[in-house]
């Protein structure tokens, strides 16, 4: 019984492919294999014989079909190997495209300017691109013959013959949703008014339509000091400095009374601007006290209220803060220039996770 | 506005250096442009005295000359013919930078002898044009800064330019003065007396003026005055080197004395030569339209009626305000001069200004406002300058209509600064800044200063209070939130939609554009727009003419472009208004994504294929359902005409509800527009979405069914025109609660089913709500689905 043991054993362990094992395992416990036979002699011998030879038997058969349930496993092992070996790709081939889309940075610094101003209670009026001349100029206390309705460089809209209303003109600031949203919503009031406007000018810092953000907060004793402090915390929160120091010089808009540009401190070295350090200022804003005319305008009795107003060029901070060279770029939508300055669908701004990455 | 320093300084008295007045003049609110200080790059040459001078032995023109300078004698050779022994010159030394001929001085050798520097001419220094020889000077020491000894003996030469910015509401900071009393309010010095005493007229003056009585409105008051027996010619030296300073060309001593008084004082005068006056009087009057006269600067201009005009028995001589005539102007020969003072109404003048497309200096003064108060001062002014400098003799002024009132007083309520700017500055500090300014307090009411007309009420005081003191100084205070805690959300739901579908384009991997909202008539016609009521009256170019009617024109615009620099494969989107009309509020939003060429570069995975209706039919109803649009739409066709018209959608709710339309854009579009195509697009029209009527973030329950979900598949041959959508609703429309879904696998064209046919297969999903379905149940519904289908369609089953 040893002998067979050894040969099959021995057979298996040597057996090189599946059809190799099943003649073995054929020839060993098949049913006509050399085990059955042996346990047909069973019968033919004593109880005594039998007693010892039986259990020896099955033994036999047990290990034998574990070596070759062992044997298969290995093989099928072996086989596997072989074909993942054969299976080899260069995996330095490009993957299938997936198309990145960008957000063009006007959207994105809108968002960031709305974000901010959203924390400090400021809801987002809008209004329309083309309006009436009362609305842009007359109600914002720039009469007629004021030179800055000259000096704005305005487009107006053609007029059909017949219709002797004043043109109309394509908004030359988002100051006119300041007189919108004062008759729509009255006092207190606190909007920022984000959009395009228009002016008719063409060179490297300008072009005839760009966006502006126009702020606006009116209430009983709101004084310039709380415009600065704004301000302050705006151009913290959105240049992403620690601090920054503000200037304020006083000039004139018709609008606003007292009325101040406001630079931020910065330096330019090799070109670079960093905000809030060096001895150079740049120019960012203008402010003021809405203008008690502006108020009356509105609907707003002035001797009741009153408030702050302010508008920034949003492509000119997105300039500064992204370091965009050319203004006219913002409106040519060359691919590359979308690609390199636009940014990614979920890059959402948001003052928990921090405006820009 | 252009002024030297010490043309300011004729007016202030003060030691402030030049850096402090730029500072104080920009936060004053006249803020500094530009400073030209012209001694600054002359700061290296310094005054040598030349001990000998002897002929080059190889070069008769030249000599060689031993200069004494600050470094002991130096060796330099000379061409200048005045180059002598004896004269004191100034010298570049090697080293030093030679504007005039842009060039650094080194040593060099001329002729076989040494150089050691150079004497400088005026023009090598950019001083004058002066270049006949070498500056020879009759004081200096040696050694002694060029530029010190400029400063000391000749000043103009280096005064500093100073350019400032002045808003329209400053008319008093356009002439110096004005400037000097900003500073002197500041605290940067004191305003100078420059009173004169006024001239004695010795005879009655010989030229009368009139103001029509409609016309008093527009010109309130006209002095004049004229002086005989005056010898023009050019100005003296101090005059044409202020004007030069500030860019003004000298042209004649009496022209030249009216420049000086527009800038010096803001008071633009008018000099007539008095023999040319017709019937030697002078009539201000309204146009009656069509009149003409040829102006000083040459040019022919014909007024329109009410425009403010001076004539004389001949017709008109000058637009008041605005421009004198070619004809009674001054010349050199003029001897006998009428000198004109007068003030013209700010609106009236703009209106003329802007008609005649005249930029003058008078008109720009004018149309902001001078100080009306002072015309009988600025006659005298000029009287004097003219008979100082000019001789003659003067007669009585004429005087026509009376100087406007502009008294007006407000109260100084000092709390004001406080409760408007938020500063705090005592009382007695802003009456006398106020006092300073050329306010007169009387108890708390402030009267304005005539030469102030923007100062039109209390928070105009406070405004000039707070200016003066510098708003620099302003410290910010917390804005107090209008609700304690948590800030609420700002954004409208129509904002927060027009954000989403934004970024949802983004993240289909559309890159985002903005365009001008203006393009040309030809491309807004092939869009339905391009008519009139949309159109510029003055656009830039006629590229930019019309306000846009779509999105599309824009953005194929952009493919064009960017396919001329190599980009074949786009996806652009953008999101912003078109315009379907020219009044306010005639706008409305638009989405709209732009796919050309294919949908990526060639790959190894065979994965890049033209971009089809598909793709964009798949980033619409992406973009609406991220929006919140239903799902369940109808699909509909008939867009407008720059659609492919077999091959776009519209996705809407009923009939006149549209959400969006997708499609291939028509290839005669394309070709107008010079985009190689294929081009898909899709536009959507976010305000079209019903706002959902939620009340609350909570979601219905999920109702999911234990179950198992059934599928089956059928086919039908129908008829090629079927659209696809019939079926689906038909086999949906077969078992409303058992049928979750119905969806098209496959699309089988041609072939065995011949001409006009076309097999369509599609799966439907049973779920079962309670009870699993058995054999005949399946039948059932199998059956009615057939039965449905083929009776919308008129289709069979495939067999």
């Amino acid at each position: 019984m040893d002998d067979l043991k050894q040969k099959y054993l021995g057979q298996i362990a040597e057996a090189g492919d599946e059809s190799a094992l099943e003649s073995i395992r054929l020839a060993a416990v098949g049913k006509k294999g050399e085990v059955a036979l042996k346990m047909r002699e069973l019968g033919k011998m004593t109880p005594e014989e039998r007693q010892t030879a039986g259990p020896a038997l099955n033994a036999l058969k047990d290990e034998i079909n574990s070596a070759l349930a062992a044997k298969k496993a290995a093989l099928a092992d072996a086989a596997l190997d072989a074909r993942l070996r054969e299976e080899w790709l260069d995996v330095t081939l490009p993957a299938r495209g997936t198309r990145q889309g960008t957000i063009h940075p006007i959207s994105q610094v809108t968002e960031e300017v709305t974000a901010i101003f959203a924390e400090m209670g400021f809801s987002v009026a809008e209004g329309p691109r083309i309006d009436t001349d009362w609305y842009n100029f007359d109600a914002l206390n720039i009469p007629g013959h004021h030179p800055a309705r000259a000096e704005m460089d305005t487009f107006y809209m053609h007029r059909a013959e017949g219709d002797n209303r004043p043109p109309h003109v394509l908004r030359t600031h988002t100051s006119p949703v300041q007189i919108r949203s004062m008759e729509k919503m009255g006092a207190p009031l606190r909007i920022i008014c984000p959009g395009g406007v228009y002016r008719a000018d063409y060179d490297q810092t300008h072009t005839p339509m760009f966006h502006q953000v126009e702020g606006l907060a009116i209430d009983k004793d709101i004084s310039m000091a709380h415009l600065k402090w704004v301000l302050e915390e705006f151009v913290k929160a959105y240049f992403e400095v620690e601090g920054v120091d503000l200037r304020f010089r006083a000039s004139h808009f018709p609008f606003t009374e007292p009325s101040a540009e406001v630079d931020i401190r910065c330096s330019w070295e090799g070109g670079t601007l960093k905000i809030g350090e060096g001895d150079d200022w740049l120019e960012i804003l203008g402010s003021g006290m809405v203008h008690p005319k502006v108020l009356a305008a509105g609907g707003i009795d002035p001797d009741a209220w009153q408030g702050f107003a302010f508008g920034m060029g949003i492509d000119r901070i997105a300039m500064l803060k992204y370091g965009v060279p050319d203004l006219r770029a913002f409106f040519d939508s060359d691919l590359r220039w979308l690609r390199h300055y636009g940014f990614a669908s979920l890059d959402q701004p948001n003052l928990h996770g921090g405006l820009s990455r | 506005m252009k002024f030297t320093l010490s043309w300011l300084k004729d007016h202030l008295d003060t030691t402030a250096t030049l850096d402090e007045i730029l500072y104080a003049l920009t936060d004053l609110g006249l803020e500094v442009e530009g400073v030209e200080d012209r001694g600054a790059r002359l700061r290296d040459f310094a005054i040598g005295y030349v001990k000998s001078a002897e002929k080059h032995p190889d070069a008769d023109r030249l000599r060689v000359c031993q200069v004494e300078t600050d470094e002991g004698v130096k060796q330099i050779i000379c061409g200048a013919p005045n180059a002598r022994e004896g004269i004191t010159v100034v010298v570049a030394k090697p080293g030093v930078y030679v504007p005039g001929i842009d060039t650094t001085i080194g040593v060099g050798t001329i002729r076989g002898i040494e150089s050691f520097g150079m004497m400088a001419s005026e023009r090598e220094m950019e001083l004058s044009d002066e270049h006949d020889g070498i500056i020879e000077l009759d004081t200096g020491e040696v050694g002694q800064s060029f530029v010190d000894w400029l400063a000391e003996n000749d000043p103009a030469k280096v005064d500093p330019v100073i350019e400032i910015a002045i808003t329209p509401n400053r008319p008093d900071a356009l002439g110096v003065r004005g400037i000097a009393r900003d500073l002197a309010a500041r605290g940067l010095g004191k305003l100078k007396k420059r009173d004169v005493d006024a001239v004695e007229g010795t005879f009655d003056c010989p030229v009368s003026v009139t103001i029509d009585g409609d016309t008093l409105e527009q010109c309130p008051v006209f002095y004049g005055r004229v002086i005989r027996g005056v010898k023009n010619g050019p100005s003296p030296k101090w005059l044409q080197d202020h004007l030069r300073a500030i860019g003004l060309r000298p042209i004649s001593f009496l022209v030249d004395v009216t420049n000086f008084f527009t800038y010096d004082r803001n008071r633009p005068l008018h000099v007539f030569d008095a023999d040319k006056i017709a019937g030697n009087a002078l009539r201000v009057h309204r146009a009656k339209g069509g009149e003409t006269l040829v102006g000083l600067d040459e040019k022919e201009y014909t007024f329109e009626e009410g425009m403010t005009l001076i004539s004389d028995a001949d017709g008109v001589e000058s637009i008041g305000g605005v421009m004198g005539g070619m004809a009674s102007g001054c010349t050199e020969e003029t001897t006998n001069v009428f000198l004109e003072a007068a003030y013209f109404d700010p609106v009236r003048t703009a209106y003329t200004g802007r008609a005649l497309k005249i930029n003058s200096d008078a008109r720009y003064r004018f149309e902001r406002g001078i100080d009306p108060a002072w015309t009988p001062y600025g006659i005298e002014h000029a009287t004097r300058m003219i008979l100082d400098h000019a001789g003659g003799e003067a007669s009585e002024v004429i005087v026509a209509g009376k100087i406007p009132n502009t008294d007006r007083a407000y109260k100084l309520d000092a709390a004001r600064v406080r409760s408007l700017v938020g500063m705090d500055i005592p009382e007695s500090e802003q009456r006398q800044t106020l006092t300073s300014l050329g306010f007169i307090l009387e108890g708390n009411m402030a009267h304005v200063p005539s030469w102030r007309p923007d100062v039109q009420g209390e928070a105009d005081l406070v405004e000039e209070v707070a200016r003066i003191a510098s708003l620099t100084k302003l410290r910010g205070t917390p804005l107090p939130r209008l609700a304690a805690g948590v800030p609420k959300p700002v954004l409208s739901p129509a904002q927060r939609r027009e954000a989403i579908g934004r970024r949802t384009c983004a993240a289909l991997g559309y890159n985002e554009c903005v365009s001008y909202t203006f393009i040309d008539q030809a491309s807004a016609a092939l869009f339905g727009g391009g008519e009139d009521t949309t159109q510029l009256e003055n656009p830039i170019s006629s590229d930019m003419s019309h306000m846009r009617p779509a999105l599309l024109p824009g953005l194929l615009q952009a493919a064009s472009r960017n396919q001329a620099r190599g980009f074949a494969d786009l996806a652009l989107f953008e999101v912003g208004p078109a315009f379907h009309g020219g009044e306010p509020g005639e706008q409305h939003t638009l989405i709209t994504g732009l796919l050309v060429g294919r949908t990526g570069p060639k790959d190894v995975q065979g994965a890049s294929r033209p971009v089809d209706v598909f793709d964009v039919k798949a980033d619409a109803e992406a973009v609406l359902a991220a929006m919140g649009a239903p799902a369940r739409v109808q699909i509909l066709r008939g867009a407008r005409e720059w659609w492919h018209p077999g091959r776009h959608g519209m996705i809407c709710l009923g009939p006149k509800k549209v959400l969006g339309v997708f499609g291939e854009v028509h290839p005669r579009v394309l070709d107008a527009m010079d985009v190689k195509g294929p081009a898909m697009a899709f536009t959507l029209w976010p305000e079209e979405i019903p706002m959902p009527r939620k009340a609350g973030a909570t979601r219905p329950a999920l109702d999911i069914s234990d179950l198992q979900a059934v599928e089956r598949d059928f086919a039908f041959v129908v008829d090629a025109e079927v659209e696809a959508l019939t079926l689906v609703n038909a086999a949906m429309g077969a078992d409303k609660a058992l049928i979750e879904d119905v969806r098209i696998f496959d699309e089988f064209i041609g072939g065995s089913l011949g001409e006009g046919k076309k097999s369509l297969a599609l799966t439907v999903r049973l779920q079962p709500v309670s009870q699993t379905l058995k054999d005949a149940d399946i039948e059932a519904v199998s059956a009615k689905v057939v039965d449905k289908v083929t009776k919308a369609t008129g289709g069979v089953l495939r067999g």
